[in-house]
């Protein structure tokens, strides 16, 4: 990575070739999300290049969001979420749910368990 | 590739579904939002890096091809796991006003925000504060008490920042964990209020700590 640095175009240019030059997700992820290799991505991720099957051996059995994934595999997190987006499409990732889709309800059940979780800390 | 920070978690069997929540911490450059991020996560704190590419015009004529420049915009985040089905995370967002166009990206969904302030420069923290206001998300402010920063009273501080009656205000050590959760729970407690009777019901005047 560190020839990247030199050329300032790189930090831009090399992680959208990952991405074959696409730069919008097949589908919106927040950047919180949640996501988990499933068994056909344990199974099929390395057959869909180096970086979802790096991003496929991260995420089995230890939930990540969108962030983390970009941060360790030190991707900006458009390109991230580009790939991540196109591995929930076909099925080797899990993509969970964030606070966007919640009813009031659920929302304030949500605050409830965060309070008391947060207090046992 | 950086696969450090799993600090020796084997993988484990994930429940079906897995929700996950942030809170936003905002404030000016150098008031320590990494620092309270640091101290209440379970990871080492991360970076994640969003490039943004902005059209520059009339500065080279020459060109056909608009010039773009690009930025890069750093947020350093960390995570507590309230339950295997519930993380939280924490975002410190940069408080500069250009870096704007990517809170919105960060607000939806967001349980709410707190922002950070430094009684020695207590004007970084009028352009968050105008942006929570605006947009409605709940925030609680902090003041982060650095060891040689003068004390104030937090009833001027409120007055200074012309803080509206019903949002809290905190005095806080960033780099006590215990501090640092107080802010988070304040923030948790504030926004059920506001959820469960409104904004205008909460209440006035609340300094806590």
């Amino acid at each position: 990575m560190d020839e990247d640095r030199e050329d300032p175009r790189g930090a831009l240019v090399r992680p959208y070739a990952v991405t074959r030059g696409r730069t919008e997700p097949a589908r919106d992820i927040a950047i919180e999300a949640i996501l988990v290799t499933t068994f056909r991505g344990r199974q099929e991720a390395m057959y869909a290049g180096r970086d979802k099957h790096n991003i496929a051996m991260m995420c089995d059995g230890r939930p990540q969001s969108l962030a983390e994934v970009a941060a360790r595999m030190r991707m900006p997190l458009g390109v991230t979420r580009v790939l991540v987006s196109d591995m929930t499409v076909d099925g080797l990732l899990s993509l969970h749910e964030t606070l966007d889709e919640e009813n009031y309800d659920d929302r304030l059940d949500m605050l409830e368990r965060v309070l008391s979780g947060l207090r046992r800390l | 590739m950086d696969f450090a920070g799993y600090e020796g978690t084997a993988p484990q069997p994930s429940p079906d579904q897995i929700k996950s929540a942030k809170i936003l911490l905002a404030g000016g450059f150098g008031v320590g939002k990494t620092t309270l991020v640091g101290s209440v996560s379970e990871i080492t704190p991360l970076t994640t890096e969003a490039v943004m590419t902005a059209a520059s015009r009339g500065v080279d004529e020459i060109a056909d091809v608009p010039d773009k420049t690009t930025t890069t915009v750093a947020m350093d985040f960390g995570r507590i796991t309230i339950a295997a089905d519930l993380i939280l995370y924490l975002f410190g967002t940069p408080g500069q006003t250009r870096f704007w166009f990517m809170w919105d990206e960060l607000n939806r969904g967001a349980i709410g925000a707190i922002v950070l302030v430094d009684t020695r420069r207590l004007t970084d923290s009028f352009s968050s504060i105008d942006f929570f206001e605006d947009r409605k998300v709940p925030y609680v402010v902090a003041v982060n008490l650095f060891d040689q920063a003068p004390r104030h009273d937090p009833e001027e501080i409120r007055d200074a920042l012309t803080l509206p009656a019903d949002v809290p205000l905190v005095l806080c050590d960033a780099r006590n964990r215990e501090s640092s959760k107080q802010v988070l729970i304040t923030l948790v407690e504030y926004v059920m209020a506001v959820h469960l009777y409104g904004r205008s019901a909460v209440g006035s005047g609340r300094n806590v700590g």
